[in-house]
Order: C-alpha cells, then structure tokens, then sequence
C-alpha cells in the first residue's frame, strides 16, 4: 500500500528537505558505530536496572513500591546474600554505567537527526508502525536517563513517584528497544562493514569525506555535504573522551577508597570533613527523619516479637545488645542510586535474635525503624537474609558506636541488600515461621 | 507473500514483531494509567522522545555557530571541544552545580550541595587550558 500519496509530493521547507542536512559525518557507518556501543552498554544497563528492582525482594511485606505493577514487576528469585558486592556490582553498572553512555546517546540522536524530519513521514504501514515504535525506544530512553540523573542530584522535580515512573518507563523502552534491535541489526552490520574503524582513526580532518548513501533510502548521508570541521575521528574521540570524563568524575562514589576524591561531580564522592570511624555518606541523617538523641537514648528498647500475632518475646536494651556475641564484617553498603562504602561493622547476627526471639530459621522478618514516616521505615527480609553469616544488627562500625546519623543505637547491615533496607534506629523485629 | 509486502510495507514477521512490542508498550501505558502520577508520566515519555531534537540539538547547533563553529580551522576545534564537554557536564549536573535542590539534598546527604559550581567552573578552566597548551604546542610544532 503507497501511502506517501497522503502527504504533499514537495517536503514543507526547512529540516524536511535533504540539503538542509549539511554534516559530512552523519551516516550508516557513524551511527551503527553509536549504536553498537549503546546495545551492549544499553543492555548492561537495563539488566542491571531489571535486577535492582528484584533486589528489593518485592514480594515480601511492603517492599514493593510500584503497586500497580501487573506483570511488569515479576518476581524471579530470592535476592542473594553472596557476593557481598553484588549489589555495588548492580547499582555501579546501572548507575555509573548510564551516566557513561549518556554522551553516546546524545551523540546517536544527534546523529540521527534527519529521520525525525523523514519526508513522507511514512511511505507504507509498516513504516508508520515502525515509527510509532521508534517514539517508544527515544521516549522512554531519554525518559529513563533524565530521570536517573534527576533522582542520583535529588531533584525532585518530576511530577511523579521516581520508582513506578522508571520502572514502567523502563518497559516502554524495552518494547521499542528489542525490536529496533530486531529489525536494524542487519543494517547496522552491513554499515560497519563499509568502513574500517583503524581505517577512521587514522584519518585526519582534510582527508575527511562524507559517508557513501547505501541505498535509496538511507536518509543519514547527506545530499550536499558541507566541508568537515571536524574529523570522524575527532567526533568519535570527542564521544569516548566525555564518556571517560564522567566516568573519572563520577565512579569513585562507588568504587570507593582513594577514588571516591575524584569522583569531583558525583552527588556521593564527598566526606563530612572529620575522617573519624563515622565519616562516610549518610542517607538520611537523623535530622531529616525526626530521628533525636532522646528517642536513642536510654529509653531505647529493640523488641522482638514473634509474628504475626505480635507478641513480644524480648525487649533488649543498647546493652543487652552489646553483651550478646559480636561479631565483625567488612562489608559494603550500596545504594540504588549507584554511590557505596565499604566499611568494617560490629554487631550481633540477625540468625541469633531470631533464636533469642523463639523462631529459629525464621521465614521472614519485617524490622521496624524509629523514623516512623518514609517508604523504608519498614523493610521485610527473606530466610535467607535472616540467616545469613554477615546478617547484622550492627551497633558499632570501624570500631567505634555508631553515630545518630549511621542508624545508632542499632541498624541492620544485610550483604548484597539495597542500602535503604539495611534499615537504620531499628526499634522493632518481627520474626515468622 | 509478495502480496502482503505490496500491502504492508515489510514482511509478516517485521509486522508480528511490531504488534508484540507496540502491546507491550500499551500495557504499559495502562499500568502508567494505575499510578498518581500517570498523565505527567505519559507526558514526560512523549516530551522526552522531543526533547534532544526539538530542544537541546537547536540551542548546541546555535552556540556552536555563534563560536563560528563551520568555518575549518584548526582554532575552533580548540574551543569547541572544551566547550562541548564542560557543556555536557553542565547538562548532566546541573541539578548540582546551580544547587536546584538544595532541600533534598541536605536531606538525603546531610551536607549542602555548595562545592559543585566551583568544581565545575575549575573543570571548566582545566578544560580550556589543556586545549590552549595543546593549539600551542601544535602550532609551534607545524611552524618549526
């Protein structure tokens, strides 16, 4: 069916006629180069983005902050307590790894710029169902990365719940993604194919030249390229050179250590000036949650309680704490906003208070915080985080207590969790068979 | 075969995967239609399918030819290059480094986002400076 008769034979004038597209870089070959370096990164970074919402183990209690979900939250598996890293792998490569392929994304919508301006907007239906797709791989992909780096800064600003938003937006992308895949592969391997990328990177700018058209409707190639300014190679370098740049000045906040100094424009690659046994990030201080010294101090009860009835099996003070066995862990806490820390935490297994609460191999336990308000003011665990080895109630950290701001009198370190369930000022534990 | 590609444009599987990826999108939407939020969410999807090739590609294109960015010589690139990526860093922090959300942020890091403008302004500097001594070193080299 010939549906260009639906539109006017002459282009409007403007960016809907070939000429006006003038770059001598734009073509098959330039943005399948793009492209192969967005679907591996791109694929990285979705599968780790998926993940992250299994880590939260949302089947249990009220984990699940996207209640609407339907089949878009699907529940795989028990998260994984081992490797302790797990977690900082995940949220390193979602998080840091999307900040690094923004500059190629940027650089792939720049490239394809003219097809937006396609004239006839579409020549047959399968080109009109093609491009409406094509709205949900950009939309969705611009959608995710905007809101990603919106949430890692805080800025709020969005009209909407960030969790359900992104994940959902995280499936719209998904349906426009495989199939663009799906149906551009072959293209994309026939444009590689027509340059030499060692060929390319040893091109300077005078010996420049415009991309051949492949076929009648490569649209990329311009029809009357203007001389270059700049050569393939220096766009490519261009691109890997502000990719390796944000990730300089971003991946210390996860990688941690000496390099979490040079991580200059991560909102997390900061310290709080004292460099005592307390000093790494925060989320959350106790002042932003209501959290205070009176409510932490000697009043302080932890009780466990035996579900789901709830009657209380023990009320443990600090120092009821303190005199059961010890024990210590260097472990790191990663947050879903990409930022981790490793550090050596003290503090009592969660296996031995789920003993001391009269429910040995618990099923689940659901701990309670002092903060009262906030989406993780209740975080419910799974057996196995229960009984894991390095499961803590920490009550001292680097050898030192903690401070009112890393959760005293008591949090919750659970290796491999999402950092906002190791749940911090836990008053209450909740343990059922 | 050769009858449904007069009438569809591609063959049967090209439409089978487009159906199936079009669905998915629409379940979606339905789920998006669930939340609070869901009109401002389906606006934000279409606005930012817009946003590079309506918004952020006119205002680049306009800076880069205020710097007289098509005319090949050597100096522009000089310029351009840091310019573009001090450019990109801005895009992507500027939630910081214009400190758009210093509430939040106090609140979540318990520090305030002050120190981003003036890292980002020394970023800046650097930028520019390694490309005047590179432009410096090239243009004694290709003199000597």
């Amino acid at each position: 069916m010939e549906l260009s008769r639906l539109f006017p034979a002459t282009p409007p004038p403007g960016p809907f006629r070939g000429g006006f597209w003038r770059s001598p870089l734009r073509g098959r070959w330039l943005t399948s180069t793009f492209a192969l370096v967005l679907l591996v990164g791109v694929t990285v970074v979705a599968l780790t983005g998926f993940l992250s919402y299994a880590a939260y183990n949302p089947r249990l209690g009220s984990n699940d902050l996207t209640s609407t979900k339907g089949l878009l939250g699907f529940y795989l598996f028990d998260w994984p307590t081992r490797p302790a890293w797990l977690y900082q792998l995940n949220q390193g490569l979602h998080v840091i790894g999307g900040l690094v392929l923004t500059p190629v994304l940027l650089a792939k919508l720049w490239s394809v710029i003219p097809k937006l301006f396609s004239w006839p907007p579409f020549r047959s239906p399968a080109q009109a169902l093609e491009r409406l797709s094509l709205l949900a791989l950009v939309g969705g992909a611009v959608f995710l990365f905007v809101t990603g780096i919106m949430n890692i800064a805080y800025w709020y600003a969005f009209p909407f719940s960030f969790y359900p938003g992104h994940l959902y937006g995280a499936w719209v992308f998904t349906a426009g993604f495989v199939v663009h895949v799906a149906i551009k592969l072959p293209t994309m391997r026939r444009a590689l194919r027509t340059r030499r990328l060692v060929d390319e990177l040893r091109m300077p700018i005078d010996q420049t030249r415009p991309e051949e058209r492949m076929d009648e409707e490569d649209e990329l190639a311009p029809v009357a390229p203007r001389e270059a300014t700049l050569s393939r190679r220096g766009l490519l370098g261009l691109v890997a050179g502000s990719s390796a740049l944000v990730f300089v000045l971003t991946a210390g906040q996860t990688l941690g250590g000496p390099f979490r100094s040079m991580a200059l424009l991560a909102p997390r690659g900061r310290s709080y000036g004292d460099g005592g046994p307390n000093d790494f990030q925060v989320n959350k201080p106790a002042a932003a949650v209501g959290v205070t010294a009176e409510n932490t101090g000697a009043s302080y009860r932890l009780e466990l309680v035996v579900g789901p009835d709830g009657s209380v099996a023990q009320s443990l003070s600090r120092e009821d704490l303190l005199g059961l066995r010890q024990y210590t862990y260097e472990l790191p806490i990663a947050c879903v906003e990409g930022w981790s820390t490793t550090q050596t935490w003290t503090g009592v297994r969660l296996r031995d208070l789920a003993m001391l609460a009269g429910v040995p191999g618990a099923a689940e336990m659901t701990a309670e915080s002092l903060q009262g308000e906030g989406d993780f003011a209740t975080t419910t665990f799974s057996a196995d985080q229960v009984d894991a080895e390095k499961s803590l109630l920490a009550l001292r950290v680097n050898d030192a207590d903690l401070s009112l701001d890393h959760g005293f009198p008591a949090r919750i370190i659970v290796p491999a969790a999402p950092g906002v369930h190791c749940t911090k000022w836990v008053s209450r534990m909740t343990f059922v068979t | 075969m050769a009858r449904f590609r007069a009438l569809y444009g591609s063959t049967p599987l090209h439409l089978i995967a487009l159906v199936a990826s079009l669905a998915l999108t629409a379940y979606a939407a339905l789920r998006i239609a669930e939340t609070s939020g869901a009109a401002q969410i389906a606006l934000w999807l279409v606005g930012a399918a817009l946003a590079h090739d309506l918004v952020l590609f006119p205002l680049y294109t306009l800076l880069g030819l205020l710097a007289g960015g098509n005319r090949p010589r050597r100096a522009t690139n000089h310029v351009r290059v840091p310019a573009m990526l001090s450019g990109l860093l801005f895009l992507m922090f500027v939630p910081l480094i214009c400190s758009l959300a210093p509430d939040t942020y106090e609140a979540a890091a318990g520090l305030q986002p002050t120190p981003y403008l003036q890292r980002w302004l020394a970023i800046t500097a650097a930028l520019f400076l390694a490309s005047g001594l590179l432009y410096a070193l090239r243009a004694r080299r290709s003199t000597s």
